[in-house]
């Protein structure tokens, strides 16, 4: 072995510096707004790689090497999901996207009524799957330098291996801080981080690929050889165990989506929801490009190199046999940077949930009341954050030296899977059943967690080591059943299935039968239906009801978690959207939900939850709140058809209204008019009556004739004013009712003689035209009154009848609802504008002062005829002014 | 309230973009059930004693009369990469239409 031990550390520091080169870039490239390639579907895809880890990169070698294809089920499991991504991951993407979710946890607790103990039990379960996960990669790492020091330094070397996987640690601890907690970013997103773990995928696809062709092409000579060679291998005969095939498959999918990591990168920090279709099949590309080699290199490395020899180092040794030294270095690096990038992301995710769901929550109960208020709380974040990191990596080493890096290492993928599989119940069920409550999930994964615990991760550290043997060969308390890895007495069955059937199926049962049993709070149901139905509507329902908060109080919280300069933003965006100038937004229900959401994002939704219900006062979601959410769309379809309705009525009224101002202004005209009008008519034989009592009182001599004349003029114009004067008052009277009619049986003709003769006696200049055959209708009435309306009709065509030589004729017919008598003249008739408002007190049309009257006679008329139970209208269209006056005939007929 | 109104018949377009998410949904099912298939070439035989002295170890071609037929690694794992092939084309063909139709096409039950 040429390569010194010298030589690896500096290729390691140096492939770590370009790591760090391409985080600090791609922070910069984000900075600026420049994310271009950064948000690519394919650096996407290429961050989701970070489910290949040291274990898959050396490890899937070894498995093949002992167990043949079974490997590839890890790899099955992945690319079904992903494949079916229309049907789940979309919608996993959707709801982190809406609801801003930070992590696993972050999901289940939010799913379930923001929920703070869901949130700590799906944080302990993904710490304690975890870090042996971490303690993994490395020894993974540990044990590849080891391959180059050789075990020809014996225990000094592994001294110096210790140290490696020391310094390994440290270093690893100050990129994920320096890169993971950088910025208390709303959206959670690293751009520096998932640029270097899609720089990762690269460089392990290709070191896999480099060493699988060299195999396949440079050793086996071609895919013919290769397949002659697999057949002539130990391993040539597939040894298919169906449960373990099914059961690895089916945990792998379920890691796929549960693991922290696998949540952080396909979830968390997903820009863009198109992304999943290009990862869709891109994704398994990769994997089936990470396996595709996976069998050629164990069979190659059986043939070549000497019994006993580690399978697991299969990817190193090979080339290293053949001496191809460069290559072994590519294969090293390709491990080197599997490892990393999964301890990175891990460490990410993990320090987000303890943080979050933690150390949070206690912090904020520890100093309750005050801690919105005062403290820097972006500050205790970061700092749990950079704690949290520092920790799990710790106990990550912690375990890999405890442990010793033995064989009980290498299994613990397989245990991990099964232990965070437990989260896939609460977690399926809270997507796409109503009806799972907080009650079934922490039932559900308390049990699961449990069970997985007492028959997978105990035993697995080896017999007596953490159970006493006697439990697993005899049960605690020698209760048979009991056994752990034969519970209710199924024995004989591989412990990996044993274990994930018993933990899974009692999670589930548990879970199911909680949930049924269990009523959810107005919070959990609220957001069960936020989550199920996510697509239906985005748009967020309402948790808050707007209180007395202050926005300042509000402001001066967020100001410590997102930092001033953002939190001001936040709030002068919300309040330019109100349409407000400054900083400070109305505390609307609105406004409300989105900050808790924007909080969310940074701290997760209980610990957000929490600190706003702090400050506006508990109890966020009333029952009441609940009921009218869930009413919302029905109240809306309701109010909408109300409103149809209403405006369709409001146009009628609007119409009819329009109708009513134009009469009503016209009236206000007219009356203007006649008041001018009527001073004007009292005034005229006023003036004259006072200027001619004057001359007959100052001038005693005068002649008789004078006198006389002037006496007569005095009595004109006084009857002239009685005249009006009586007019007015017979109105008002009518007008009130008060009058009393003196009905008795006349015929038509003879009230119309009447009218005739009384109308025309003044000057004759009117031709009237009747015809006596159809005035021959007897009717009970008060023909005092109806020969009123007659002269008034006739004297009106008298004095506005524009024609030459105006004709009046009066048509007389019968009708089955009584008598109509119309009065036609030949003259100009009253134009359509007006004919609204003739009926009307003191309407005058026109320059009519020739005609002397006070424009009440066709108000008068229409009193009159109302109180004889006829009615009296404007003819239109006849060549002239007509009027009809219809009077009942059931009068008439009763009296015949 | 009234039932959501959906018409009987949707426009071409929107039909095949249906049935593509339909197709979309099945697609997982499908690679399951085919990867799932290898475990019935072994259904007649104890998993657990491993039956070495069935496989033919000079190639599966030449498979001798009366032995079960049941393919070694070599030619199991060409069928496994081979469905593993077909899956990756399948989504590759309906990723970009699926991606498309999300934008402006609402889901059925969705508002309208």
């Amino acid at each position: 072995m040429t390569l010194s031990f010298n030589l690896l550390v500096a290729a390691c520091l140096v492939y770590v510096a370009l790591l760090f080169a391409v985080a600090f870039l791609a922070e910069r490239r984000a900075e600026a707004g420049r994310l271009g390639v950064l948000r690519s579907p394919l650096v996407y895809t290429l961050s989701l790689s970070i489910y290949c880890t040291a274990w898959t990169f050396y490890g899937a070698v070894g498995y093949a090497a002992r167990s043949g294809l079974e490997f590839v089920t890890i790899y099955l499991g992945p690319t079904l999901v992903i494949v079916g991504w229309w049907a789940f991951l979309r919608k996993l993407v959707r709801i982190g996207r809406t609801q801003r979710i930070t992590s696993i946890a972050d999901l289940i607790s939010s799913r379930y009524g923001k929920s703070s103990l869901l949130g700590m039990l799906v944080t302990l379960l993904a710490v304690v799957g975890t870090t042996p996960y971490i303690a993994l990669q490395l020894q993974s790492v540990t044990l590849s330098f080891s391959v180059f020091t050789g075990a020809a330094q014996g225990a000094e070397g592994a001294g110096s291996l210790g140290a490696t996987a020391l310094w390994v640690a440290a270093g690893l601890t100050l990129f994920t801080i320096v890169f993971g907690t950088r910025n208390l970013d709303v959206n959670e997103r690293h751009h520096g981080v998932v640029t270097a773990i899609a720089l990762e995928a690269v460089v392990k696809l290709v070191a896999l690929l480099a060493v699988g062709i060299f195999v396949v092409w440079g050793v086996a000579g071609g895919p013919v050889g290769i397949h002659a060679m697999i057949e002539a291998s130990p391993i040539a005969d597939w040894q298919m165990e169906q449960g373990r095939w099914v059961t690895l498959t089916a945990l792998a999918g379920a890691a796929f989506v549960c693991l922290p990591r696998m949540f952080q990168v396909t979830v968390v920090e997903n820009s863009d929801e198109k992304h999943l279709a290009t990862a869709s099949w891109a994704f398994p590309l990769y994997l089936f490009l990470m396996s595709l080699f996976v069998v050629p290199i164990a069979v190659v490395g059986l043939a070549v190199l000497p019994e006993g020899a580690n399978p697991d180092l299969f990817v190193l040794t090979v080339p290293l046999a053949f001496r191809q030294e460069g290559l072994a270095m590519l294969a090293f690096l390709g491990g080197f940077s599997s490892a990393t990038s999964m301890v990175i992301v891990a460490a990410i995710a993990l320090s987000t949930m303890v943080s979050n769901h933690i150390v949070m929550p206690i912090w904020l109960s520890a100093r309750r009341g005050e801690a919105t208020l005062s403290g820097d709380v972006r500050d205790v974040v970061l700092l749990s954050r950079r704690l949290s990191i520092a920790a799990v990596l710790g106990l990550g080493y912690l375990y890999f030296r405890m442990s010793g890096g033995g064989e009980a290492l290498a299994a613990i993928g397989l245990i991990a899977f099964v232990g965070l599989a437990q989260v896939l119940p609460a977690l399926i069920g809270g997507l796409y059943w109503r009806g799972a409550t907080r009650m079934g999930a922490a039932a559900g994964l308390t049990l699961g967690f449990a069970v997985w615990v007492y028959s997978l991760l105990l035993p697995s550290f080896g017999p007596g080591a953490a159970l006493p043997v006697s439990v697993l060969t005899e049960g605690p308390f020698g209760i048979g059943w009991l056994r752990a890895q034969a519970l209710f007495g199924i024995a004989g069955l591989d412990p990996v299935v044993h274990a994930a059937l018993w933990s899974l199926g009692l999670n589930a049962l548990a879970f199911v039968g909680a949930s049924l049993l269990s009523f959810p709070g107005p919070l959990e149901r609220l957001q069960g239906a936020e989550f199920v139905n996510v697509f239906r509507h985005s748009a967020g329902a309402r948790g808050w009801s707007p209180t007395a908060v202050e926005a300042e109080d509000l402001l001066m919280m967020t100001q410590r978690i997102l930092g001033a300069a953002e939190a001001q933003a936040l709030f002068q965006a919300a309040a330019r959207g109100q349409g407000k100038e400054g900083y400070l937004p109305d505390v609307t229900s609105d406004f409300l939900e989105r900050l808790e959401r924007e909080l969310a994002g940074s701290v997760g939704a209980a610990t957000a939850h929490a600190m706003l219900g702090q400050i506006t006062g508990g109890g966020a979601v009333s029952v009441e709140e609940l009921m009218r959410v869930a009413d919302e769309t029905a109240q809306m379809m309701e109010y909408s058809n109300q409103l149809e309705a209403k405006s369709e009525e409001l146009g009628r009224t609007a119409r009819q209204l329009r109708e009513a101002n134009d009469k009503l202004t016209q009236l206000s005209i007219q009356k203007d008019a006649f008041l001018s009008q009527i001073s004007h008519e009292l005034r005229t034989p006023m003036t004259s009556i006072r200027a001619f009592s004057e001359i007959l009182r100052d001038d005693p001599g005068m002649a008789a004739a004078d006198r006389a004349r002037y006496s007569g003029i005095i009595h004109d114009e006084t009857r002239r004013l009685t005249r009006l004067l009586d007019d007015l008052l017979d109105l008002s009277v009518l007008e009130n009712g008060q009058v009393t009619l003196h009905e008795s049986l006349v015929s038509l003709s003879e009230v119309l003689d009447r009218a005739v003769a009384a109308a025309q006696s003044r000057e004759g200049r009117l031709r009237i035209e009747r015809r006596a055959e159809g005035e021959r209708v007897m009717l009970l009435t008060d023909p005092d009154r109806l020969a009123q309306v007659f002269i008034n009709l006739i004297s009106n065509s008298e004095k506005y009848c524009t024609a030459d030589q105006p004709v009046l004729r009066i048509s007389v017919s019968r009708g089955a609802e009584g008598v109509s008598v119309d009065f036609t003249d030949n003259g100009a008739g009253i134009p359509p504008a007006s004919q609204s408002v003739i009926f009307e007190k003191f309407s005058r049309l026109g320059d009519t002062r020739a005609a002397g009257g006070a424009g009440l006679g066709l108000a008068i008329c229409r009193e009159i005829t109302a109180r004889l139970g006829g009615r009296i209208a404007y003819l239109p269209g006849q060549g002239g002014a007509a009027f009809r006056v219809s009077l009942p005939l059931r009068l008439a007929r009763a009296a015949e | 309230m009234a039932p959501p109104r959906e018409p009987v018949f949707l426009e071409r377009q929107t039909y095949r973009r249906r049935r593509l998410m339909d197709a979309a949904r099945v697609l997982p099912v499908l690679g399951a059930v085919l990867f799932m298939v290898p475990m019935l070439w072994f259904a007649g035989l104890d998993a657990r004693s491993g039956p070495a002295e069935t496989a033919p170890m000079d190639g599966g071609a030449a498979v001798t009369a009366g032995a079960p037929e049941r393919p070694g690694t070599a030619n199991g794992g060409l069928y496994v990469f081979g469905v593993w092939t077909l899956l990756i084309l399948a989504a590759a063909a309906m990723a970009r239409p699926l991606s498309r139709s999300e934008g402006p096409v609402e889901r059925p039950g969705g508002p309208r």
